[in-house]
């Protein structure tokens, strides 16, 4: 019984709870793809490095904050410079829109010419955020690290394994079902989120019952760019900011959304934390939860890990490929495709 | 201007510059730029035949190229014996292993009932068939790897000539994009791009974890050459000859000890000289050729309906054309070329370097080639990737020299300064970044834009 309770607690810590951390990550970031999705009908590969760009700004700010001693007590103070950070990306997002897409949208060229455009955009932030804060890890957590020790709880519990819970991971929780809460909310009861879902529903229809698209699309990216820089923050205080790995989230994120169903947000939640889930689970080596549970006789020699922790993108891949093949609309209806 | 003249005013300037770059840099600089402006050509070829022809948007061209790169370790390379001894049958049954399971899952798949019975088969199958290939996988790679790590640890090639490498680079490149293309073309065009961006990081991921086939991260170094080495050049009295005939004029004057040191430095000097030659001459057959095949294909009954294609999916269709299967060959087609271009690319590294494959590098910088030049316009990718290789190569020292002018109104101990200096290298991006958007926006054609029925 107690080698069934260490089991548990073990797979709660390696799996269950960064899983959950991770899953609320994604989603942040999948639903920012899916509404720019529905509304501006394309695929922003610059999601990514939007997120690192408001996330850039975030730690610009931190330490600026920190050099002048303010910090928020056990919070990170990361979070004291969010708002303030959300505004300016959403400010740089706004300015992309009318550099860039703003044409794209007026010539109604196919979305593909738009999809190309943000990759354009994507090396150019990029080489922005490269250039100001450097390709290099970036750590800016302070503030509490753990909410229970893994030490405190084996006293506590009597167990041999302990359960770690970060801060960082039930801040990220809090947050994101604070901002999924609101976001709903506001797509459903307010009327420029009601006149949102209109304009993604049909377009011409939308424009006819005289809802301004210059203001959806800009509430759109205020949002996209908000929910990116606070993802991107809570990623970045889970694990730590390097350019090039928020340029890797796009493939997960993508997938979460595909998984969900493109242009559907309840479907960007639950593929992100579908993708979160696979890529936890299969890159976590089973041998100690195995060995805990199996007869002593039985127990595993190897690392009993399905696919080795360097291949995490390619489940999300796996992932994706699937749904693609067995379920395009993904897996609650996506409306578009 | 007509577009012929264009391709001359830009294919001349181009000459221009790099006469400038042999001129005042040195003409070593100016091949090694040269040599790279061919490869990127073929490569801008690859994507143009893709994106130009066909409106395919590929975003994994740097798996494609990396493919070709691992062509080149495995056809060059000596088979390592010992490492085959060691895991060479265990790898043989998982290899055979997976083939039966992926199969047996396409024989289920295929299977007319549906349902739970189905999907619950289908699980049995592919979860049961990894565990299976695991089984025999886990020892062979294991076995492999520890087979002496430090000078291999992998199984080696098949130690051809490593020219071979251009064609089955090709071949490798084309497979991989094959699968991709079954996957992803027919559905909405945003999804090809998001499944190449995911296969080129998947595919580099496995080149920078599988020690026992490229020798990951610890990199393939040594790949033999096609063309000569230059110690080997420089002890050639025949060599030395030459040499010595097409410099007579400056050897003329002198005599004894000055002039025997002057040869001996010119020989040096020549001998890599010869070398780049030797492999522009190479790059240069292999960029016209494929030059040439492109310009036909276009031109051809073929051309035309891929064309008609991009431009109209639905009437196309309605005329009897099988359009999927047309986007799933122009996309077999393109990633081939890139695959060539990858595995030459290799071939004159001499060397094969997994963590050196950068999307910005391989990816976006070919986008950009392409866009600039003219899509849809075969010299246009070539030209435009002779340009934008030569800014990207030049722009680095023109850029520090830039942010050092810039900055010198700072102190010279400024931690600004030093981080501007240090960051100019990110500028390149950036810039490349700007261009590309701003040609889409106001020039969408690029220099040579794509010419479309009679004049």
């Amino acid at each position: 019984m107690i080698d069934f309770l260490n089991a548990i607690v073990l797979f709660a810590n390696f799996v269950l709870i960064p899983g959950f951390a991770y899953g609320s990550q994604l989603a942040l970031g999948a639903l920012g793809i899916t509404l720019l999705y529905s509304i501006l009908r394309f695929a922003n590969f610059a999601h990514g490095d939007l997120m690192a760009f408001g996330t850039m700004i975030v730690i610009l700010i931190t330490w600026w904050l920190q050099s002048n001693g303010i910090t928020f007590g056990p919070l990170p103070t990361a979070l004291l410079a969010v708002p303030i950070a959300v505004a300016i990306t959403a400010a740089f997002a706004l300015l992309t829109d009318k550099l860039v897409y703003k044409h794209y949208r007026e010539i109604k060229a196919p979305p593909i010419r738009m999809v190309m455009a943000s990759v354009g955009v994507m090396f150019v932030m990029n080489g922005l955020v490269r250039f100001i804060i450097g390709p290099n890890d970036q750590n800016f957590f302070d503030g509490e690290r753990f909410i229970i020790k893994a030490r405190a709880f084996k006293k506590m519990t009597g167990l041999n394994e302990g359960l770690a819970i970060k801060s960082s991971q039930l801040l990220t929780v809090v947050v994101a079902i604070i901002l999924v809460t609101l976001l709903f909310w506001f797509l459903n009861r307010t009327r420029t989120g009601k006149s949102m879902r209109a304009f993604s529903d049909n377009e011409d229809l939308a424009l006819l019952s005289g809802i301004s698209p210059q203001k959806v699309v800009m509430v759109t990216w205020i949002l996209a760019a908000g929910l990116a820089t606070i993802a991107g923050t809570l990623y970045g205080l889970d694990k730590s900011f390097k350019p090039f790995t928020y340029f890797q989230l796009l493939l997960p994120m993508f997938s979460a959304a595909v998984v969900g169903g493109v242009g559907n947000p309840v479907g960007a939640i639950l593929g992100g934390f579908v993708v979160a889930f696979s890529e936890v689970t299969v890159t976590y080596a089973y041998k100690k939860f195995l060995t805990y549970l199996l007869p002593t006789d039985y127990a595993p020699e190897g690392l009993m890990q399905l696919l080795s922790t360097d291949y995490k993108f390619a489940v999300s891949f796996i992932i994706l490929v699937v749904v693609l093949l067995v379920r395009p609309t993904g897996l609650l209806k996506g409306k578009v495709i | 201007m007509s577009l012929t003249s264009r391709a001359l005013l830009g294919f001349g300037t181009m000459a221009v510059l790099l006469f400038l770059v042999g001129y005042y840099q040195s003409w070593n600089v100016m091949l090694a730029i040269f040599n790279l402006c061919l490869i990127s050509g073929i490569m801008a070829l690859g994507v143009n035949i893709q994106w130009g022809y066909a409106g395919l948007f590929n975003v994994g061209i740097m798996g494609f190229a990396a493919m070709g790169g691992v062509a080149a370790v495995l056809v060059s390379r000596p088979p390592v014996m010992s490492a085959w001894q060691a895991g060479g049958t265990n790898l043989l049954i998982s290899a055979v292993v997976t083939v039966a399971v992926i199969g047996i899952a396409v024989f289920v798949a295929r299977w007319k009932r549906s349902g739970w019975l189905k999907s619950l088969l289908m699980l049995v199958v592919i979860f049961g068939g990894y565990l299976l290939i695991r089984y025999f996988y886990d020892p062979a790679v294991n076995a492999i790897e520890a087979d002496n790590p430090a000078k291999s640890g992998y199984l080696g090639g098949l130690g051809l000539p490593i020219i071979f490498s251009w064609v089955i680079g090709g071949l490798f490149a084309a497979g991989a994009a094959w699968f991709i293309g079954k996957v992803a073309l027919g559905l909405r065009s945003d999804y090809l791009a998001i499944a190449t961006l995911g296969i080129s990081e998947i595919l580099v991921a496995m080149m920078k974890n599988e020690d026992w086939l490229t020798r990951g991260v610890k990199n393939v170094s040594g790949l033999t050459r096609p063309v000569p080495y230059e110690l080997a050049l420089q002890d050639s009295p025949r060599f030395a000859e030459w040499v010595e005939w097409f410099y007579s004029g400056r050897l003329a004057g002198l005599t004894g000890a000055e002039e025997a040191s002057l040869l001996r430095q010119l020989i040096v000097e020549s001998s890599s000289l010869f070398v780049k030659l030797c492999y522009s001459g190479l790059f240069l057959t292999v960029l016209l050729i494929v030059l040439a095949l492109c310009v036909y294909a276009l031109a051809s009954p073929w051309g035309r309906m891929v064309r008609a294609i991009r431009d109209n999916e639905v009437s196309a269709a309605a005329m009897g054309k099988n359009v999927t299967r047309r986007h799933l060959q122009i996309f077999i087609l393109g990633s081939a070329v890139v695959g060539i271009a990858g595995a030459m690319l290799t071939t004159l590294d001499g060397q094969f370097t997994p963590s050196s494959y950068q999307p910005l590098r391989f990816t976006f910088l070919i986008w950009v080639m392409v866009i600039v030049g003219g899509s849809g316009n075969n010299l246009g990718a070539v030209l435009g990737a002779f340009l934008i290789w030569f800014i990207w190569i030049e722009a680095e020292p023109a850029g520090n020299w830039l942010m050092g002018v810039l900055t010198s109104v700072l102190d010279d101990s400024s931690e600004l300064r030093k981080h501007l200096i240090n960051s100019a290298q990110h500028m390149r991006l950036f810039i490349m970044g700007i261009v590309m958007l701003t040609v889409m926006r106001f020039s969408p054609g690029g220099i040579l834009p794509e010419s479309t029925g009679r004049k």
